[in-house]
């Protein structure tokens, strides 16, 4: 029945890599986690359809007309939803075609690569359609449950989006390593895809924040002006958002121009995968050379000579640091808001808590970097300096970092209110510290090229970094405010932190 | 390459370079269990044994990667569990898989490895200097690791380990991958050093190099150390005083297996 070699051998055997891969995730490689896991998801399923009916009860029971103004707001939605996919889509892409694994194998195999690549890119979107439909499944429950069954359809809109996104995203990567060649592909390809995932949002902000002087995207998808500028009400943009509101012809018609595009992208690309998966193999490092004749040691401690190192590094690879600057990218719209609302005490309140939050992000990426994303840590740990002495100057490279990219920030509020700015200080250092001492708590050895997959090495440390810095971020706003309401979220914060660390692997630190 | 300036710690003389009493270590089941060994300054000892028989193990709780459940370890006279900091700083590591920095030449990694030894800056970089000469990395020094082979990875993290000029040197398979000349070049260095009064302690599957330029050799099995001399003491141990290392050394762990 399962003949090694046909289509279905290669199909059972890549899902059950695929599910291994999940199931690590999840429980970062422990066994033993899995039935916490998933009464894990469970609570977090239910809290997230408790958010889901926050935001969408009120449509599902009152009805949508399908005016030019829903469909403008639910295309635009949908837009930013396969914004997201695309980017995933591309990460996936892009690492099935550079992360060696079993490629070695599988084209030295006589098995035909055709068919082999062809399950891959299945794969590859069924994974994506998978969490397409998760993150989709508890606002399209709650419409269901108070809207009736006619919201069901979205479903098969949110399937058909995620096999449209890895199509795309597979003829993107394939034009990629055409045109610019196999060695600037990797790179660009994965800045696309970052780029891709942030874009949208980011230009929603800007352009709200030009015509409205508010960071709030609705403001801007609910505006006159765009519904002026968009197309009419009968084009073909707006099937999809047709499909989500119950039209079957749009729904067919949506399913099965997403699959065409699926498949297409299957038949037409999976025979070159395996000639573009050599091309990668082939790719050489090649050694970039530094100028010779005036270098010299300098005299460093060994705490320098860390710090100067991380940065080092980080100013080296441009992978990781238009990963790690990415977040900068989401502080281009407050940055926009506080020049465009200079004098005005509003735009303050909103950047201030912006500020924290983005600090808190960036110093948890750095922080991996530089204590699980370690390359030689035999090296580093048989070196003569105490573990404490280490961290330290670690924690000081990260916290380096911060400042240099926020003191622009502060000094810019500085001019406006010397209170805010002193509150958005201690809220960015508290964020950035906290940030980095939970990776710190959970560091867990990986490569440096791992960096976009770390919350792998633990959940927990992945959402005790968000929630805190959310926390700080709130109480940093509350704050700025001038409320002494302020203390209650950064007790939880302390709360989260002390949970964190007491489920830590690591407490003695 | 050694510097003639080098302090000796004092009563160095009078001490063992590695010195393990009752050293214990269980992860599942015993890695190593209750090793005795002895390494004197001035020699290049060779940790032989079959696959599992906690030689990296042994080595990394010298080193400072792994933390023994008992047991004691001395580095010149040092409590490596009481001042670790200490015995680090005469210590050197190099393992089977060198770990380098991809984004760093050469040069800067050794400059950032004598910032961690803490070592002054003009000796350090007239040492990085000979070193990559002497390693034929020379027209390499300036070009990030990213693309070299493994063998110059090997001589990079080499270099980085003579750099802080150390007193013991432990390996882990350090010919792994190596072509013959490059071998050969780090075989040299690692002569020298013991020439120089430094000590050696290397583990490696290749016998012919242990027989060639160890002093003595241990062999170790089940985490224990079953046999323990020069070249002569092992045969006469494995009771084939005309057979090669090879011999000898498979009768000791056969011997071993058999009574266990």
């Amino acid at each position: 029945m399962n003949q090694p070699g046909t289509l279905t051998w290669f199909a059972r055997h890549e899902c059950r890599l695929a599910w291994r891969d999940w199931l690590a995730m999840m429980t970062a490689g422990r066994r033993r986690r899995l039935s916490t896991v998933f009464a894990a998801l469970i609570v977090f399923a239910a809290g997230i359809h408790g958010l889901a009916y926050a935001v969408v009860g009120r449509f599902a029971e009152r009805g949508i007309h399908p005016d030019k103004a829903a469909l403008v707001i639910i295309t635009s939605s949908l837009l930013l939803f396969w914004s997201l996919l695309m980017s995933q889509a591309m990460e996936s892409v892009t690492r099935a075609f550079y992360a060696r694994s079993d490629l070695d194998l599988i084209l030295t195999s006589p098995a035909a690569a055709r068919r082999v690549f062809a399950v891959r890119i299945a794969t590859m979107a069924l994974s994506i359609v998978a969490m397409a439909l998760l993150l989709a499944s508890p606002f399209i429950n709650m419409l269901t449950a108070l809207g009736g069954t006619r919201w069901l359809g979205t479903y098969a809109v949110v399937a058909a989006l995620g096999f449209t996104a890895a199509a795309c995203a597979v003829a993107l990567t394939v034009a990629m390593f055409r045109t610019i060649g196999p060695r600037r592909t990797r790179f660009v390809a994965q800045v696309v895809a970052a780029v891709i995932g942030a874009a949208f949002v980011i230009g929603l902000q800007v352009a709200g924040i030009l015509s409205y002087g508010t960071l709030s995207r609705v403001e801007i998808l609910q505006s006159d002006a765009l519904e002026a500028l968009a197309p009419d009400i009968g084009s073909i943009v707006y099937w999809p958002a047709r499909a989500v509101l119950g039209e079957y012809a749009a729904l067919v018609a949506v399913l099965v121009v997403g699959l065409a595009l699926f498949a297409g992208a299957v038949l037409v690309f999976s025979s070159r995968f395996g000639d573009h998966a050599i091309a990668a193999a082939g790719v050489s490092h090649g050694g970039e050379r530094r100028r010779a004749t005036s270098a010299r040691f300098r005299t460093s401690t060994p705490a320098w000579a860390l710090r100067h190192k991380e940065w080092r590094l980080l100013v080296r690879d441009p992978w990781l640091m238009s990963q790690t600057l990415m977040q900068i990218l989401y502080l281009a719209p407050p940055a926009l808001l506080l020049w465009r609302s200079f004098g005005e005490g509003d735009a303050v309140l909103v950047l201030v808590p912006v500020l924290v939050m983005a600090a808190g992000q960036l110093a948890g990426g750095l922080a991996w970097l530089a204590t699980s994303g370690e390359d030689a840590p035999d090296l580093v740990a048989t070196a003569p300096v105490s573990a404490r002495s280490l961290l330290a100057a670690k924690v000081e490279a990260v916290m380096g970092a911060i400042a240099i990219v926020f003191a622009p920030f502060v000094t810019g509020l500085a001019f406006f209110s010397a209170y805010h700015a002193a509150v958005a200080m201690i809220g960015i250092s508290v964020a950035a510290a906290s940030a980095s001492q939970v990776q710190l708590w959970f560091r867990h050895q990986a490569k440096r090229s791992h960096f976009r997959r770390r919350q792998i090495s633990s959940r927990m440390a992945t959402f005790a970094e968000a929630f805190s810095s959310i926390m700080w971020a709130a109480a940093a706003a509350l704050a700025a405010a001038g409320t002494w309401l302020a203390v209650i979220p950064a007790v939880i914060a302390l709360g989260i932190l002390a949970g964190a660390r007491w489920l830590s692997p690591r407490q003695s630190v | 390459m050694t510097d003639p300036q080098r302090v000796q710690p004092p009563g160095t003389l009078k001490h063992w370079a590695l010195e393990l009493r009752g050293l214990i270590k269980r992860f599942e089941r015993p890695a190593v269990d209750g090793l005795d060994l002895t390494v004197r300054a001035g020699e290049f000892y060779a940790l032989l044994g079959p696959n599992g028989a906690g030689k990296t193990t042994t080595l990394k709780m010298v080193v400072g990667l792994l933390r023994p459940d008992a047991g004691s370890i001395s580095v010149l006279g040092i409590d490596a569990l009481a001042d670790p900091v200490a015995a680090k700083r005469i210590m050197a590591w190099i393992s089977d898989e060198p770990m380098i920095y991809d984004k760093l030449t050469p040069f800067e990694y050794l400059e950032f490895v004598a910032g961690l030894w803490a070592v002054d800056a003009g000796i350090a970089e007239r040492r990085a200097r000979e070193l990559l000469a002497w390693l034929g990395l020379e027209a390499h020094a300036h070009e990030r690791c990213e693309g070299f082979s493994k063998g110059m990875r090997q001589k990079v993290a080499l270099a980085g380990a003579l750099v802080h000029d150390p007193q013991l040197i432990i390996l882990d398979e350090p010919l792994t991958g190596l072509d013959a000349a490059s071998a050969r070049q780090v075989k040299t260095v690692l002569r020298e050093r013991v020439s120089a009064g430094g000590a050696v302690i290397m583990t490696t599957h290749i016998l012919e190099v242990a027989e060639r330029m160890a002093d003595r050799i241990g062999v170790i099995a089940g985490g224990r150390l079953i046999a323990n001399g020069t070249l002569e003491e092992l045969r006469a141990q494995a009771g084939k005083r005309t057979t090669s290392l090879e011999d000898a050394f498979l009768t000791l762990v056969a011997g071993e297996a058999a009574a266990a």
